[in-house]
Order: structure tokens, then sequence, then C-alpha cells
């Protein structure tokens, strides 16, 4: 079984912080890391291998310094990391990132072997649009599974795929075709540590990179900020709320009495709630 | 959004600034739709939230604010139409088929796309729900259309484009998004963003009905079963008029009961901050923020909670935001309304036992008289 | 799982690993460097002033590509009281040479480029693996490591501990002791964001010219203690280090002495409007000649901060880091070249060319220094940064005392502080140790 995962190199935006006066991001030393989303879908790939067998090629579009991510998933016993680098895909946006994936990974498929199953991450942590996924799969025509918990079965022989879905309210089980594209839904698993062997494999392992031409794009206006339709106009921080919080003394009091002003001012400012917890309230 | 090379997004020098000159084959692209998402029979609020939103943006364009409803033959659809109109639409699309029953990606973009090229709306709205997501997605592909997920704001500017605005890098940003060249306009939005409109009974308008052709055999994905969520998981927080929550500030596990037992004197429900989740102290359903609920309740209690952007980002609907944090220089002191600078763990149960005193039986009789 | 070997394996991706793996890796030798940090440099705090000189002896065209932030043309050492200070300044356009002798780095740019050059150089280098154990074989020789990844041992002719100051590895495994809280100082350390114009016109340089202050006196609570202020391109590294058990006795926390240093009247306005972004804390060894341990066994040898071999005295440590990692590979390389066994008779190689370097020669001279600033750090960081301040306003104010009083009182003030004797033995304790 050949499996192909999705990653994308993102800045840790739990470190981003923004200029408080040019509102400008301040990158300078934000580390960047594998979009955590993406590493449920890897983590799930490398046991689908493990438990069918094949290899698990790992694809990424970014910049060159986007080698670390692959690097880093190499070492988590990835077999194969490509990494899909042209100043062509500079600016793509949701449609632009998903159309040069999909070229990538059919060429992926004519030089490895035609893929029987494209994981993504839910959603990344920067873009967190969850639509490159779909994006991939419509393109490739690849029948598409989101928010999918947990794959119970394979089977090969028929081409054929169970898993159980998330939907709103419940879990949907599903039997569908190979090959499809499946988004993972966050907490599935747990990414593993590569053993010593893994990571020596990885730090010899080479990272092809691909261009453009590579990949076997012709259409180039389909790519980076010309093959995208949306265009982000303006960037700005979140208004600030004009008043901080109105802070209740705590200095020398019982618990009991700040307890009981801070209610009081609860209800000052809400007269409508006492009403409504008094009646729902004490179940 | 997910560009490949992100640098800091300045207004995207150039196209940003190109006359949108529309393809002529465009021209006729009118009209503001909203997706009415049906499953199992019910109708998610959020499509309600989205025509209040999609009312204005039709009247500011003067247009028609329509509603789709897709789903299988009998009453639901029904209910859901009078629904849509009583939320605001002028008219309502149907495509009705047995195969509509459960939701899946095929059957459901096939209908949503067709309509979309009879019918050719400029605007299209769908609920960020793990339904909408996954059929926006494809159904902008499938259109070749720009798409912006989980706007927070909607608004038509002077060239009567929609203004779409979302959170950017992990909510510390915000950016105004266009789709430039290209119909519809399409953006999904999660679900306690928008307020929810006014409901009022109206009659049935007009009804268009659209004949999906595709036959069962031609879908290769099969429903199986369906597991509803077990009650503890079925946490309504999103919904909920009182909400409590507990952050890394409690320190342990065993310290959430503090947090229950406050939602529960007041009736409210209770989530957490992302970090207790991670640890497993608490479902991943009961997460508060950007990769977890929105929520906006009347009163929000957060207890150890630091009030990082990405938190904050999901709480900023709540009509009264209380803070309980021990240093005094916690940000969510920027956005609470009411603050206290104490020890949660001791104060929670005070708290808890104020509120049963306060709330007590006559006091309610009191309240009702 | 895998019975690999390797001719050496690398301990730490620090200044002396990568210089050790990088040499032995161009001599193609089959080296495997490991290093516990995400990345080379993740986990390093440093200054920091890198010495060209001795990177050149490992890399000669470094200045081609290296990430380096501005070179040295001037160096201001202050004496500092509470509320001024006396100080030298030495600039040279000299040091505007088309091959600068001084760098300010940043070690988390520079180790991961250093690091890159060691993998082309042929290494291999695997992060976030952390060396957990020494193999050693029945004749008590280490032959390898074991790592906290799952897959077993890895095995090498010798094994180049380079794991920094602490070098719990080569402790536990009682090659050597652990270093005594009096011979370690505890070092903290602030990165002020300023724009690249701003701190040009502060520090009125220009271009990649850069600036360094070294302070000494009472922002050290009377600690043998040393702040510094290393301008980079778009930052300012401010800093300030004491002896370990210093801080222990003081009771005072290093935050504490830093701030003190940031408000300081002399410092506030160089850093003010700046953007502190990361503050790391990082331990210096100080025990300087006397501290070195055995500095090689059967199947090892142990360089740079790992051996102690940092010179406090002139805030040298990298140098002395890359030189030692250098002189240990040339050392193996040597042996290896000769097909000898990498017993302790053969390793002894190494500390005969370390002896003969000025690794050794530096720390011997000052062998006395540390000691003599510990036991006396209350004059030496207290008492005459003092005096000398009263010393100087005394001198520069004019307020109508006639010049005579004013040297009478200078010269009475110091006596006072410290007794004729006291400032004769001072003065001599102090030479001495300085020859
Ligand atoms: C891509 C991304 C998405 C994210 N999404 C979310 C999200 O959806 N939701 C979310 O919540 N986070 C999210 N985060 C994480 C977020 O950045 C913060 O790390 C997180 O919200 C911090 O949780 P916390 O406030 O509980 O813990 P901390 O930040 O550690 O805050 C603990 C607080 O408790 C206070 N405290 C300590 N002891 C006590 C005491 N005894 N009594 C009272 N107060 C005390 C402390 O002063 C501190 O302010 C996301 C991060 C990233 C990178
Ligand atoms: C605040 C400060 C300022 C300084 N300023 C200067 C200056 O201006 N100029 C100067 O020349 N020197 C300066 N120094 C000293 C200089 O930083 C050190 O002497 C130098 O870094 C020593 O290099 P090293 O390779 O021996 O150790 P390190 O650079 O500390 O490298 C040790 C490496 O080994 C890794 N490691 C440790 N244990 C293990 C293990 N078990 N398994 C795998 N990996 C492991 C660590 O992660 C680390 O990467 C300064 C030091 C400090 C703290
Ligand atoms: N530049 C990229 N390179 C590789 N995969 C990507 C890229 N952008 C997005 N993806 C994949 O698409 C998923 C959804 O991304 P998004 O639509 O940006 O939320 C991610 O989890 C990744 O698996």
């Amino acid at each position: 079984m050949h499996i192909v995962i999705c990653i994308k190199q993102v800045p840790d935006s739990a470190q981003i912080r923004v200029h408080p006066v040019t509102n400008t991001i301040m990158r300078q030393g934000v580390p960047t890391i594998i979009n955590p989303y993406d590493l449920f879908a890897l983590e799930e790939a490398l046991r689908l291998r493990d438990a069918y067998g094949g290899e698990v090629t790992v694809l990424t579009m970014g910049p060159p310094m986007a080698e670390d991510a692959l690097r880093k998933a190499l070492g988590y016993g990835a077999d194969r990391a490509v990494l899909l680098t042209d100043r062509y895909f500079a600016g793509s946006d949701t449609l632009a990132t998903s159309f040069a994936l999909s070229q990538a990974i059919a060429k992926v498929g004519e030089t490895f072997g035609t893929p029987d199953l494209v994981f993504t991450g839910k959603q990344t942590i920067d873009g967190d649009t969850a639509q490159v996924g779909p994006g991939i799969a419509k393109r490739l025509g690849l029948l598409q599974l989101t928010y999918v918990a947990k794959i119970p079965s394979i089977d090969l022989a028929a081409g054929e795929i169970k898993v159980e879905r998330r939907s709103e309210g419940g879990t949907q089980m599903l039997k569908s075709r190979l090959p499809c594209l499946i988004t993972m839904l966050e907490g599935t698993n747990e990414i593993r540590r590569g053993s010593i062997h893994d990571a020596l494999c990885a730090a010899r392992n080479q990272v092809l990179k691909w261009s453009a031409a590579d990949a076997g794009i012709e259409d180039l206006t389909k790519c980076g900020l010309r093959g995208s339709p949306t265009v982000v106009k303006r960037v700005f921080a979140p208004p600030a709320r004009a008043e901080k919080a109105a802070l209740i003394d705590t200095a020398e009091k019982a618990l009991r009495d700040v307890a009981d002003e801070l209610i009081t001012a609860i209800f000052t400012r809400q007269p409508a709630l006492e009403h409504e917890l008094a009646f729902n309230g004490g179940a | 959004m997910s560009t490949a090379n992100r640098e800091t997004p300045r207004p995207a020098a150039g196209r940003a600034g190109i006359k949108k000159e529309l393809p002529a084959h465009f021209k006729d692209y009118r009209h503001v739709w909203v997706f009415i998402e049906l499953e199992r029979g019910q109708v998610h609020p959020v499509s309600f939230e989205l025509l209040g939103e999609g009312r204005k943006l039709a009247d500011k364009l003067q247009v028609q604010l329509a509603g789709v409803v897709l789903g299988p033959p009998g009453e639901a659809v029904g209910n859901a139409v009078a629904e849509a109109f009583a939320y605001g639409a002028d008219l309502v699309y149907i495509a009705e088929a047995p195969l509509l029953a459960d939701y899946r990606n095929e059957p459901f973009t096939k209908a949503m796309t067709d309509l979309v090229d009879t019918h050719k709306p400029e605007i299209l709205l769908l609920g960020a729900t793990t339904l909408g997501r996954d059929l926006a997605g494809s159904v902008a592909t499938t259109l070749q259309t720009g798409l912006t997920a989980d706007c927070t704001e909607l608004d038509v500017d002077t060239d009567s484009s929609l203004a779409a605005t979302r959170p950017t890098f992990g909510g510390s940003l915000l950016c105004t998004i266009y789709t430039l060249n290209f119909r519809p306009q399409m953006a999904t939005v999660r679900p306690r963003v928008m307020p929810m409109p006014q409901r009022t009974d109206k009659p049935v308008g007009r009804v268009i009905r659209h004949k999906l052709s595709l036959a069962e055999d031609e879908i290769a994905t099969k429903v199986l079963g369906f597991l509803p969520d077990n009650q503890s998981a079925k946490a309504n927080l999103a919904y909920a008029d009182v909400v409590v929550a507990g952050g890394l500030g409690l320190g342990a596990a065993e310290n959430l009961q503090l947090v229950k037992n406050l939602a529960r004197a007041i009736g409210g429900e209770h989530g957490c901050s992302r970090p207790l989740v991670q640890k497993s102290w608490m479902p991943a359903d009961r997460q508060i923020g950007q990769t977890g609920k929105t929520i906006r309740p009347k009163l929000y209690i957060a207890a150890g909670i630091s009030g990082a952007v990405q938190h904050r980002v999901g709480v900023e609907g709540a009509d009264l935001i209380v803070a309980i944090n021990t240093d005094p220089n916690a940000p969510i002191f920027d956005f609470a309304h009411l603050g206290i600078v104490t020890d949660a763990i001791r104060f929670l149960p005070a708290l808890t036992e104020a509120f049963t005193r306060r709330l007590s039986p006559h006091s309610r009789d009191k309240l009702a008289s | 799982m895998i019975e690999e070997n390797f001719d050496a394996i690398v301990v730490g991706a620090g200044m002396s690993g990568n210089a050790a793996a990088y040499t032995m890796a161009s001599h193609g030798l089959k080296v495997l460097q490991l290093e516990r940090g995400e990345y080379p440099g993740s986990k390093n705090v440093q200054g920091a002033i890198m010495y060209a000189n001795m990177l050149e002896k490992i890399i000669p065209d470094f200045r081609d590509d290296a990430p380096l932030e501005r070179h040295l043309v001037e160096q201001r050492l202050w004496v500092m009281d509470d509320t001024s200070h006396t100080g030298i300044h030495y600039r040279s356009d000299d040091f505007n040479e088309a091959k600068p002798n001084r760098y300010t780095i940043i070690r988390a740019q520079f180790d991961k480029w250093f690091s890159r050059k060691v993998r082309e150089a042929g290494a291999t280098v695997l992060c976030e693996t952390t060396v957990t154990e020494l193999i050693r074989d029945a004749k008590d020789r280490v032959v390898g490591v074991r790592t906290d990844r799952a897959g077993g041992a890895i095995y090498a002719n010798v094994v180049v501990l380079a794991e920094g100051v602490c070098g719990l590895l080569g402790t536990r495994a009682g090659l050597r002791q652990m270093p005594k809280p009096q011979t370690v100082a505890l070092a903290v350390k602030e990165m002020h964001f300023l724009p690249e114009e701003v701190i040009e016109q502060r520090f009125g340089v220009k271009g990649d010219e850069g600036c360094v202050i070294e302070a000494v006196g009472t922002t050290s609570r009377s600690m043998a203690g040393l702040g510094f202020l290393y301008t980079n391109k778009e930052s300012i590294s401010l800093g300030i280090g004491c002896l370990v058990s210093d801080f222990a006795a003081m009771v005072e926390s290093p935050y504490v002495l830093l701030d003190a240093l940031k408000s300081h009247p002399s410092i506030r306005p160089l850093i003010a409007g700046s953007e502190v972004k990361e503050y790391s804390a990082h331990l210096i060894p100080e025990g300087g000649y006397k501290a070195i341990p055995q500095l090689f066994g059967d199947g090892w040898v142990v360089v740079g901060d790992a051996a102690q071999l940092n010179n406090a005295i002139h805030r040298e440590g990298s140098n002395l880091a890359m030189t030692s990692g250098r002189i240990a590979a040339e050392a193996i390389i040597e042996v290896n070249s000769r097909n000898a066994p990498m017993t302790k008779r053969n390793l002894a190689l190494y500390k005969a060319m370390l002896d003969k370097s000025f690794v050794v020669k530096d720390l011997k001279k000052y062998k006395d220094m540390p000691a003599l600033l510990h036991t006396n750090s209350c004059n030496y960081f207290t008492t005459y940064p003092r005096l000398m301040s009263q010393a100087a306003q005394n001198f520069m104010r004019v307020d109508g005392t006639p010049k005579i009083e004013k040297e009478k009182a200078t010269t009475a003030a110091f006596i006072k502080a410290r007794s004729r004797w006291g400032l004769v033995s001072d003065a001599v304790r102090l030479a001495l140790a300085w020859r």
C-alpha cells in the first residue's frame, strides 16, 4: 500500500506576537513546527503502513526551510519526503495550494506508484481553512472522508475501506472505496518517537526537492498569487476592549463576602440573570 | 487561505490593487444564499445565524436572500423551509432525494454545485461545522472559486463585493479577504460567532425545487450506521447561557470538580482551556476557543485561565465575562468585565456556596412574586 | 537492532562538539553526532562574542556564509557604583579590517550554520536524541553510547564528550566530578530587540560595526560577577553572571541582579524602548586551570565546557571550546591514521597537544585569579568601585574646595576603607594573580 501524507510547516502561533505599535507580526525567532493536526494524520499513515505493509511518502509545499519539517517526518519513520518549492507558489491560497499539491501527488503516483490513500490534517493553525484536503480530493477525483476518527479496516484486495467519521452530534460509520483522501480528526492518536534506526535513516535519507516543472505543473496561472481567487486586503490587530476588568478588592475580606460582592456586581450588570439563574440553577 | 510561503501578510500588492473587473460570464451572478444545514431532521442553529447575516448583506446589495435546503423527502425539509422563511429568507431552493438522507460528500456536493450553476448566486454562506466545512471545500474547488473560512465579520464594500474578515496567525491578527474575479464568493462562519436573529412567523414564500440527477449506485460511499454522542459528550456548550470554565491554573484534574459544582449550582455548562484537553483532564468537546467551541453565553466565568488570544477569540461574544486569576497581569483581565485576583481553588467553593444561598428556594419565591 | 559501528561518536552539538565533528568528518572519519536539543543551538546560551581566529583554524572561509551579527570595533570596561560608572573605552578603526577578529553572534543561528557544515563534511547528525549512558566493555573501555530512543546501542572506537558545562554523562560515568558551586557561574541573559538604526545611533556604530560593554561593580551586589552588553544587528544581549555559590550565600536571585543592571542609569538609556524577547540562564565554568578534570581515557575524550575549559577573566569560552574540540579531533585522526587503538595511552596525545596551545597556557596564567576574586569579592566588586567613583566625582566636581584637600579626601577615603596595608596587599595579590 502506498500512502501519501501532506504536512505543512507553520509558525508556532502560540509564540507569535504582534508588535504593539506597528501591528505587524514579530517572527524574530518564532520557531516553526509541523502543523500539529498533520501529526495525527502522519501517525495514522505510519500505523496503517506497519499493519498492511507498504510505503509512506510525506509531501509539503513551502519555502526551502520547510525541509526541516520533512526531515522531522522522516525521523518519525516516513519512507520518503518530497518538498515542493518554487517561487511560483508564493502567496497561494487554498485553491492554488490544493492545485499544486494535487499535481505533485499525481507526479508522486507516476514515479513511486499510485497512492491508495492520501492523508491531510484536519486544518492548519496558520491558515486553518480545513479546505486544502477537500480541494486535493476534488482535483484528483478521490473520494473524500473528512474528520475521520478511526479506520477500523482496509481491504486492499477489494479496494474497500471502513472509517468512523465525526459529524455533528455523533459518529458516522462509513464504507467507501480506495483510493480516497482522508483528513484525520485531532486527538485520535499520538505521534510516535522514531527509533534510533529511524533517526539514522532520516539523517541519511534525501529530501526530494521539486520545482513546479519537476512536479509536472504546466499551468502556472493556477499557482501562487495568480492562481488564488482570494486576496488578503487588510491585516489588523483585534480591537482591544477599552476598559480593563473592574477588579473586586479581596484585601482582608472573608472569601464569603468577596463572593457576595461579586454576585451583586454580576446581577447589577445583568439584572435579568438573577431571575434565570434562580430557576435554572441548583439542579 | 493556506499560503505556501507565509510572509507577514501585507495587502497583496498589485493584486489587491487590481480593479475588480468581473469577467462577463460572472456578471449575472446575483443574490445571497445561505445553506440550511439539515442533519437527521434537525436544522443546525448556525444556519439561522447565517440568515441573520445574509439578510444584512442582501439589504446592502439590494438583492434577495435565499435559503438552500438539501435533504430526504419528508416533513423535516418542510420544517426547515418554514424556519428559513421565519428567519428572514425571501425564497428557498430545495433538493429533495432519499440519497440526501445522511450527509455524504458526493451527493451534497453534486446537489449544491448544480444549484449554483443553474441559479448563479453572488454570495454563498455555510456554517463552519464538520458538515459545512466538508461541503464548502469540495463545492469551492468544483466551482473553482474562492472560499474564506471561519469568518468573524461579513460586509459588502463600496464596489459591492464581499469583505470577509477572519482571524489569522492563531487569532493574534484579523485579516479581511476578498474573492476577486470569481463567483460565487463563498464564506463559512462558525456557530455562535454571529448573533441569533429574531424569529418572526412568516408564510412560506417562493420555493424553487431542484431535481437531483444522481442514483444511489453512482455513490461509492455508504453509511453503515450512526452512533449518537453519549450524554456526557453531548455538551451543549456553544449554546449555553451560562458557562463556567477552568484552566491550567486549577493545578490538578480533581479541582475541575469545583468548576462543575459551580456550573451545576447556577444551571450552566462547564468548559475548559485547551491544555486541559491535551492533558485529557476533560474531553475535547469541552474545549473553548479558536480550536474548540465558540460561546456567547450571558455569563462566562473563567477560573485559572490566562486568556491567551486563542482562548479569547472563543469567548468574546459573551455578555459578561468574569475572570478569577492569581496574576493581576494575566491577559484575561484585558477583556474580562469583572475580575478577582485570588486563588480559584479556594474561591470557587465560596462562590458556589454564595450563589446557592442567593438562589435559595425562598429567594426564588421572592423573585417570582 | 542496529549493530552499526562508527569511528567516533560526538556527544553534543555546541561549539566544541561541532568543531570536533567537523574536523574528524572532513578528514574522512565516520562520525555520528548526537544532540539532545530540537536543533543544534536550541538549548545553547552565549553572550555572545565569537573569536574569528579559532574558527578560521577549522573553517577558514567561514565569513562567506556564517550568520555573524556585528564585528567589534569598540570595547568598554566599566566599573560601576549604584549611580555612576568609571570606564575605559577602547575603539579603533584598525578593527575594521578585511578579516575582523571578533564578532557578535546569536548561538541558535550560528550553531545551526555550524551544524550544516558538519553535515556537509559528511558526519551524521541526530537531534532530539539524548545520550543516556556510556557503554563500557569488560576492560572498562568506553565502546559506545545508549540514547533515549528505542533501538539499542550504537558503537564507536572513541566517544568525544562535548556535552557542555553540566556534563551529566561524564560525571555520572565517574569520568570526572560534578563542577562545584564555587567553580561555576550562573549567567542570566535577555535579548532586547531594537531597530538597527537605533542601535547604530546609540552606540555610534555604522554598518556591521559593533560595541561591547563589560561592567563590574555594585550591580553584582559585591559578588564576584560581571555584567555584559553586546550589540547584535537588531538586538542587544544584556546579562550578568555570578558564582553559583555566591547566589546561594547571598540568597540573591539572578533576575534581581539583571533588573538592577537594566535599571542602572548608565544602562537604562541604551536599552530604552526595546522589546525583550527571550530570557535565558546558563552556567559558565569558572574554576580555571585548577578545575580542569581528567581529559581522556580508554575510548573517550572530553572537550569544551564539559572539561571546564573556560577563561572567565577574558570572557572566553567558545574559542577554548572550539580549539579543544579541534585538537581532540586532530589527536584522534592521528591515532586513527596509525591504525592504533583509542586507548588512554594513545589519547594522551590530546592533552599533550592541548597543553601546548593557548587554551591551557592562558588558564595556567590566571590559575589563582578565581580564588582571589572569590575570597576578596567584596573589595573588588563593591569597595573599590565605590571609591573609584567617589574619587572621580570628587575630581570632576568644581565646588571651590582647594584641589589639595580634594586629593587628601580621596586618599583618606581609600585608606579608611581598606587601610594602607589592605590597599597594598590587594594590589599585590591582584598583580600576582594576573602575572
Ligand atoms: C493553534 C493554537 C490553537 C489554540 N487553541 C486554543 C483553544 O481553542 N482554546 C484554548 O483555551 N487555548 C488554545 N490554545 C492554547 C493557548 O495558546 C494557551 O496556551 C492556553 O489557552 C492556555 O491555557 P490556560 O490559560 O489554562 O493555561 P495558562 O496559560 O498556563 O494559564 C494559567 C493561568 O492560571 C493562573 N493561575 C495559576 N494558579 C491559579 C490559582 N490557584 N487560581 C487562579 N488562577 C491561577 C495563572 O496566573 C495563569 O494566568 C491554542 C494554541 C495554539 C498554538
Ligand atoms: C551567558 C553566557 C555568555 C557567554 N559569553 C561568551 C562569549 O561572549 N564568548 C565566548 O567565547 N564564550 C562565552 N560563553 C561561554 C560559551 O558559551 C561556552 O564556553 C561554549 O558554548 C562551550 O561550548 P561547548 O560546546 O563546550 O558547550 P555547549 O555550547 O553548551 O554545547 C553542549 C551541547 O551538548 C548538548 N548535550 C548536553 N548533554 C547531552 C546529552 N546527554 N546528549 C546529547 N546532547 C547533549 C547540549 O544540548 C548542547 O547543545 C558564554 C556563556 C554564557 C552562559
Ligand atoms: N503548503 C502545504 N503543504 C502541504 N500540505 C498542506 C499545505 N497547506 C495545507 N496542507 C494540508 O491541508 C490541510 C488543511 O490545511 P488548511 O486548509 O490550510 O487548514 C493541512 O492539515 C495539511 O495537511
